[in-house]
């Protein structure tokens, strides 16, 4: 820790004395974490004494190649469909901010539509498309065609369920991507322009390097909430985690240590997410920090440090001198 | 594109075209009238420093030489060449987009804020635009990038992220990013307003430098004695007319024009 500035000057000589204060007390502190470790202690216990958790059960299911085939669908939904989301999404973002009033129009009108429908009646509709396009084709519009298809046939409940979460992801994305464009300082434009850089070529190099930085913790919220919700296209019959878990269940009746297991899943799914999110935002904070923020083991040794020193803030960080 | 003239105009020297020729250049925004018939010269080499009351119309002229901003009305010439529009008969057609940053690429340009890139190093923000745009060779591009933040006096901060680096620091790496393009012209906006006072003069010795180099510059400035030692002609600007021009000394010490009898009585 530094001397504050004062203290620095040449002419002197002696730094004070060290405060030695009596902390305050915190007796409401004190009687709240009791509580929360009573309701702990209570929680844990009953974890492990009511046999109807059945955690012999949970532990013989937990890799079962079923829920393991579960799992797999469920990562796979979820990189599938944020990928097209994101790709959408700058597509859309990009589309929206255009001066074309029809261009930025249509982008508005599939957010407004994608956004304002629920996600589970759109997996349904497209789990339905059969019923409305029963045969498709490829080829010029209004004109001749050269493929044909049987709807029916070709969108799976898979495909449903990508083409659903994916097409409505991008509506979420655009709105992110957009939002991180328009952080972006307007002379960073200038500056590319008056390099002669293209528009394009300004919004790869320029712009979206810039607007990752508000666009990454987002956009790691949506891949978190992608890896739950891609729960739903249970209903439409893709087995993912859920499903798994859920047709074991209608057999053996073993309900609740199967959702468990499913949980537990998600959970370590989520869990990895969240790290992977953390280097991700670290990588593009490159020259907008002047330090890279501390990594979650740096953190914990600096806060086990803290937590023994007793002192709540270093005399540093306060803001004396404007409150006197 | 490029013009037989492009190629032919290095040749003609100082007698030739000039590189910047404004004829009664209007500007305007909504209502406001910023610039209301600017005529103006600037011949190979020379440096003019533009200076003035702020709302005077001097950022949106250099911004309307590169493009920035449209002229609304008037002929503005760049090197020979119309600035965003093509003549072609009796008749204007505007540039395409790729046509201006081809132009744009030739000249350079020095803002007030600097804007560096912040997410590239030093290195990257100087090389980014002869890669990108002039197709140069990476090895080629950093070569000359080194070389120009050297003689910027930043050997040492190379790699270094703008967030890094003073305000000082900041702007001579702007210029070396403009410089890195070989422009035929550089324009400066105000290039030290935003800076502490001790760190105008680092700056300042730079652009001093590439003047004395030969480069052609247009400078937006409030340094009078930037104005006074470096510059050729001396230009005042105020409520978007061309007020008074000639050459530094006689402008500075025996100004004709009331209003910048004015002006100047406040700044010297």
């Amino acid at each position: 820790m530094t001397i504050p500035g004062p203290t620095q000057a040449p002419e002197w000589t002696g730094r004070p004395e060290e405060i030695k204060a009596v902390p305050v007390r915190h007796p409401g502190r004190w009687a709240a974490a009791a509580i929360v470790l009573v309701l702990i202690a209570m929680f844990v216990h009953s974890l492990l004494t009511n046999p109807r958790f059945e955690w012999g059960v949970i532990g013989s299911y937990f890799l079962s190649p079923r829920v393991l085939d579960g799992l797999e669908i469920t990562i796979l939904l979820t990189v599938v469909c944020m990928a097209i989301g994101i790709v959408l999404g700058v597509i859309l973002a990009v589309m929206r901010l255009s001066a074309n009033p029809l261009i930025s129009g249509a982008s508005w009108v599939y957010i407004w539509f994608f956004r304002g429908t629920p996600v589970l009646v759109q997996l349904l509709f497209w789990y339905n498309m059969a019923a409305l396009y029963p045969q498709f084709s490829l080829g010029v519009p209004f004109g001749p065609s050269f493929v044909h298809g049987n709807a029916n046939s070709l969108v799976t409940a898979l495909t449903a369920a990508i083409l659903g979460l994916g097409l409505n992801e991008g509506a979420y994305m655009a709105e992110i991507v957009r939002a991180g464009i328009l952080s972006v300082e307007h002379g960073q434009v200038e500056a590319a322009q008056a390099l002669g850089m293209t528009r394009a070529l300004t919004m790869r190099r320029i712009i979206l390097p810039q607007a990752m930085r508000v666009i990454i913790p987002p956009t790691g919220n949506e891949t978190i909430s992608m890896l739950k919700t891609s729960s739903l296209a249970s209903v439409i019959t893709v087995t993912e985690l859920l499903y798994a878990v859920q047709l074991i269940y209608s057999v053996n009746f073993q309900t609740i240590p199967l959702l468990i297991v499913a949980s537990l899943w998600y959970l370590i799914a989520t869990s990895v997410l969240t790290v992977g999110q953390y280097y991700i935002e670290r990588h593009y904070s490159r020259g907008s920090a002047r330090e890279l923020p501390p990594t979650p083991l740096q953190r914990l040794r600096k806060n086990l440090f803290t937590f023994h020193s007793g002192l709540p803030t270093p005399p540093a960080e306060l803001p004396s001198g404007e409150q006197r | 594109m490029s013009t037989p003239l492009d190629d032919k105009s290095p040749m003609l020297g100082d007698g030739g075209t000039p590189m910047v020729l404004a004829e009664s250049v209007c500007k305007n925004f909504a209502r406001l009238e910023v610039l209301r018939g600017i005529n103006l010269e600037v011949a190979r080499g020379e440096v003019m420093c533009i200076i003035g009351p702020s709302g005077g119309g001097k950022s949106t002229l250099l911004r309307c030489i590169n493009h920035l901003e449209k002229v609304d009305g008037g002929r503005l010439w760049v090197d020979g060449e119309l600035v965003g529009y093509r003549q072609n008969g009796g008749k204007l057609y505007e540039l395409r987009d790729r046509e201006v940053c081809a132009k744009r690429a030739k000249i350079g340009m020095v803002f007030q804020r600097f804007n560096l890139f912040p997410h590239m190093t030093a290195l990257q923000n100087v090389i980014e635009a002869p890669i990108r745009v002039k197709r140069v060779p990476r090895a080629e591009a950093s070569e000359l990038a080194v070389q120009l933040l050297e003689r910027a006096g930043l050997k040492d901060k190379v790699h270094a992220y703008p967030n890094q680096l003073s305000g000082g620091q900041q702007q001579r790496v702007a210029i070396a990013r403009a410089l890195a393009m070989k422009p035929k012209l550089m324009l400066f906006d105000e290039p030290t307003s935003a800076l502490d006072p001790e760190l105008v003069g680092e700056v300042l010795d730079v652009m001093r430098d590439l003047a004395r180099s030969g480069m052609t510059m247009v400078v937006v400035t409030h340094e009078m004695g930037f104005a006074r030692e470096v510059g050729d002609t001396l230009v005042f600007m105020d409520q978007g007319v061309v007020v008074e021009m000639g050459p530094p000394r006689n402008v500075l010490s025996n100004p004709q024009h009331q209003r910048t009898q004015a002006f100047l009585s406040k700044v010297l």
